[in-house]
């Protein structure tokens, strides 16, 4: 028997909003009232949770309705320009005659097939220029998405290095029939014997994270895959799921087992909806082979997957707002004590595990922890699966043991004349090629696995900024500092981008950041200035070069700010200027 | 037993820092936390280190040995700046403010030390809503403390408010069909309807019936005054109460 909180898919909250953006191309008063009543709910809760993600709108978008990355690996808001200029229309406007709607979006995971975007809701990648006119064309044309060339919609894997996981074999049911014999207790001890530790970025032992939530009190307990994979830069779990899910689900169905949950949830982003058909159709297959369902394989329990798709709000990615979004709700993350693994749920004990980790579990459990101990360094064991993008010859898929060294990979990945490497995602550390000695693992350089490279043709305080902007963008707005302080600090890298900074606005910005980093409520808060503290403390003389003045003052352009008056009195005069 | 800025503080099981605080009379500065409402963690106002970490006292439970420092000048200067955040985040213009004088966040601005907003203004564009009879909402001046919210749901028993949208975008939207208040069933003896910090939901036809000068914090420190005495009193404090007045001196007066 399946938990009384067991949601039905098709009724889940964002799913139903998504088929009414869809439809109506946007979500009218009229239809949050009606979902409301339709499935439940407080009117104010649907509202909320139509504002708070991206991808629901309150007025209509275009019919074809086109989402450019401006992620510095996967987007170039040059085209995005181009095609606005080709169409005729704003950004962030729809056309008057309802046609098209122009506007960007954060990361979409397509950092190794350059400028991508997405056209209602479905991915498209390695857009050129010339292709822009093209598309123009289509859209004018009201071509409809499936007539569009198919090789628009190609989505490779790019897979340049394969170790532990990558390079073996994996049959389905495979993991599962090697716990036959063993008790739940056997196999944590089996994990955490191999050392694994999560991939999702916090690298909390796994062993540890099932045992606690095996031990907690409950009525049922859940497993959630986190497959938000959200961080710019990163898209390692796109592959897993595109050509590993049968691994993927085997490794909830396994936690399951060992926890004791009979229902697990998947989280796409929503931006990886392409491979939602896909994903379904290794769900049935499984049900079909016994690999879900009741009694397992005849392993006396029952387990199965449900899959819940977001819509776009990186802020998801931290587990405790992926709990709440699961649970119909903003995506704002919980008060921590409790953890999920006590609490999560619907109340009940939670395991969120990121795919990559659910992979590495169903391997270990399969070939055992000395297979999985022969990679990495002692204290990080195993491999890790890097997503590089960027400026190199070679951008994609390398898993390495950890312990590799930054050189080693731009060496593989064929960088030249590199300036600086983005390690973690704006979330981790801007490292300066004085550093690239360093190595990647839990007692060095800890990553999800986003390394972004930036040769010396970058305009490095330009990607500052425009990890600043994707911060203040994503900000749930639950906290003060995070809220308040990432709009302050994208303010502040804007006055010093266009020219107009001085050593004093450095110096706020240092002091924001500060508090931004220590007093936020979350990860997300407690990351964001590192670019920016970073990019002062590694890159001081790029800051300087672009100061007004290195006075300790305060500047004000006030000729500028006279612009909105000289353009209402129409008037571009010497008299009207300063 | 904890310890607060080096003085010992006994607790109970179950008790955050915050709580234990209170119980001892030590002032931890707060605007998202009231007593009886579940705990937020929202404002960070209340944010004091911890054996060397920074915890938001009103969520963290205390436990035996903890080392907190709160009343410190490098405290004391973040919380300035967090409130100097929630002030040019939204349109605080008190001398026209009705809530001027009992407002928490200009209290604890006065209590910190704030001379100004430090900050360039956001200026946001937010609505008014005056549809109900006896309650106004102005949502310049919201801090998203979620007070009303947790009042409604958890006092009240019904689901008045909620906050919508993301980031700086965020704010107070009313659980209604039109999402108007007259369209809520809110009644003006609602906890909700007196609990808001600031002047973003202010009851009607009782504007300034206590004048500037006399109020709850021209009168106290927001250290020193008991919050729940306020919601309670609203609107007849302090009138009598004159002679409080000629010993302390209000805010405004000479
Ligand atoms: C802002 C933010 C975003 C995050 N995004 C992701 C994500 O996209 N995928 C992920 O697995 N973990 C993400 N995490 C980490 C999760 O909170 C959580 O630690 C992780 O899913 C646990 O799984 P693991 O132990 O297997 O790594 C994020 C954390 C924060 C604070
Ligand atoms: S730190 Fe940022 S993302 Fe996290 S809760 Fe606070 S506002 Fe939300
Ligand atoms: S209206 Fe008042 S009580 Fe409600 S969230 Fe805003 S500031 Fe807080
Ligand atoms: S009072 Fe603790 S965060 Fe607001």
């Amino acid at each position: 028997m399946t938990s009384s909180y067991q949601l039905n898919q098709t009724d889940h909250l964002l799913h139903v909003l998504f088929n009414e953006q869809q439809k109506s191309l946007h979500i009218s008063n009229a239809a949050i009232t009606s979902i409301a009543a339709q499935l439940n709910l407080p009117r104010a809760q649907v509202e909320s949770v139509v504002d708070f993600y991206s991808f629901f709108h309150r007025t209509p978008r275009g019919r074809f309705d086109i989402l450019f990355s401006n992620c510095t690996s996967c987007g170039d808001l040059k085209l995005m320009q181009q095609l606005c200029e080709r169409l005729q229309v704003k950004p962030d406007n729809t056309r008057a005659d309802g046609l098209v709607s122009i506007g960007q979006t954060s990361c979409i995971g397509m950092c190794d097939h350059g400028v991508s975007l997405l056209v209602n809701g479905i991915t498209l990648t390695s857009i050129s220029a010339q292709q822009i006119d093209h598309m123009a064309e289509l859209i004018e044309a009201e071509t409809a998405l499936a007539q569009w060339p198919a090789s628009w919609f190609k989505v490779g894997n790019n897979i340049r290095k394969e170790g532990l996981l990558l390079a073996s074999s994996f049959e389905p049911g495979g993991a599962l029939k090697a716990m036959a014999g063993r008790d739940g207790a056997a196999i944590i001890d089996e994990i955490t014997a191999a050392g694994l530790k999560g991939r999702g970025g916090a690298g909390f032992a796994t062993g540890m994270k099932w045992k606690f939530c095996r031990e907690a009190q409950g009525d049922t307990r859940y497993v959630v895959c986190n497959a938000d994979e959200g961080e710019p830069g990163t898209f390692k779990d796109r592959i897993l799921l595109n050509s590993h899910a049968d691994t993927v689900f085997e490794g909830m169905t396994i936690c399951g087992s060992v926890i004791g949950a009979k229902q697990g949830y998947l989280y796409l982003r929503g931006e990886y909806r392409y491979m939602l058909a896909a994903l379904e159709n290794t769900l049935q297959q499984r049900r079909e082979k016994g690999l879900l369902g009741s009694n397992i394989l005849g392993l006396g329990f029952d387990f199965d997957i449900h899959i819940v798709i977001g819509a776009g709000a990186y802020i998801c990615g931290e587990e405790s707002a992926l709990i709440e979004s699961i649970e119909e709700k903003p995506g704002i993350p919980r008060i921590r004590p409790p953890f999920p693994v006590t609490q999560g749920l619907w109340g009940q004990p939670t395991v969120v595990n990121n795919v990559e980790t659910l992979v590495a579990a169903a391997r270990i459990v399969l070939h055992g922890h000395h297979w999985f101990v022969s990679s990495g360094t002692w204290q990080s064991r195993g491999s890790k699966l890097l997503s590089v993008s960027g400026d190199c010859a070679r951008p994609g898929i390398y898993e390495y043991g950890f312990g590799i060294t930054i050189n080693e990979i731009l060496n593989d990945a064929g960088a030249e004349h590199v300036q600086a490497v983005q390690i973690g995602g704006p979330a981790g550390r801007l490292i300066p090629a004085d550093h690239f000695e360093h190595r990647i693992a839990f007692e060095d350089l800890a990553t999800g696995g986003s390394f972004m490279i930036f040769d010396h043709s970058r305009d490095l305080l330009e990607v500052i900024h425009n990890f600043a902007r994707f911060f203040a963008h994503e900000s749930c707005g639950f906290c003060t500092p995070c809220r308040v302080g990432t709009t302050l600090l994208k303010n502040g890298m804007d006055k010093i981008c266009s020219g107009h900074g001085t050593a004093h606005d450095v110096d706020e910005m240092n002091r924001t950041a500060a508090l931004v980093s220590r007093r936020s409520h979350c990860g997300l808060g407690m990351t964001a200035p590192n670019p920016i503290r970073d990019g002062v403390k590694y890159f001081p003389e790029l800051f300087e070069a672009r100061l007004l003045h290195q006075e300790m003052e305060p500047e004000f352009n006030l000729d500028a700010s006279l612009e909105e008056a000289r353009n209402l009195t129409h008037r571009d005069d010497e008299e009207a200027h300063l | 037993m904890i310890t607060i800025d080096g003085t010992e503080v006994p607790f109970e099981a179950g008790q955050t820092i915050m709580d234990a605080a209170l119980a001892a009379d030590i002032y931890i500065p707060h605007l998202c936390h009231k007593p009886g409402l579940s705990p937020h963690g929202s404002c960070k106002l209340c944010t004091v280190d911890v054996d060397g970490r920074a915890v938001s006292a009103c969520t963290l439970p205390a436990a035996e040995g903890q080392k907190i420092e709160n009343n410190t000048p490098a405290l004391n200067e973040v919380r300035k700046t967090i409130t100097q955040m929630l002030f040019v985040e939204g349109n605080h213009l008190c001398p026209s403010c009705e809530k001027s004088g009992d407002c928490t966040l200009q209290a604890v601005g006065y209590h910190l030390g704030m001379l100004d907003g430090h900050f360039p203004q956001f200026y946001p564009r937010r609505a008014v809503d005056a549809s109900h009879p006896t309650l106004m909402l102005d949502r310049d001046r919201c801090i998203m403390c979620e007070l009303c919210v947790r009042a409604s749901r958890e006092i009240d028993g019904k689901d008045v408010f909620a906050i919508s949208g993301r980031g700086t975008g965020r704010q107070l939207i009313v659980n209604s069909a039109t999402g108007k208040l007259a369209d809520s069933d809110i009644e003006t003896d609602d906890l909700a309807a007196h609990i808001c910090p600031v002047g973003a939901i202010l009851i009607k036809d009782h504007g300034y019936e206590v004048p500037i000068g006399r109020r709850t914090f021209d009168l106290h420190s927001v250290a020193e005054t008991d919050l729940e005495e306020i919601i309670l009193k609203k609107t007849v404090h302090h009138d009598q109460d004159d002679e409080s007045v000629e010993k302390e001196g209000g805010m405004y007066s000479a």
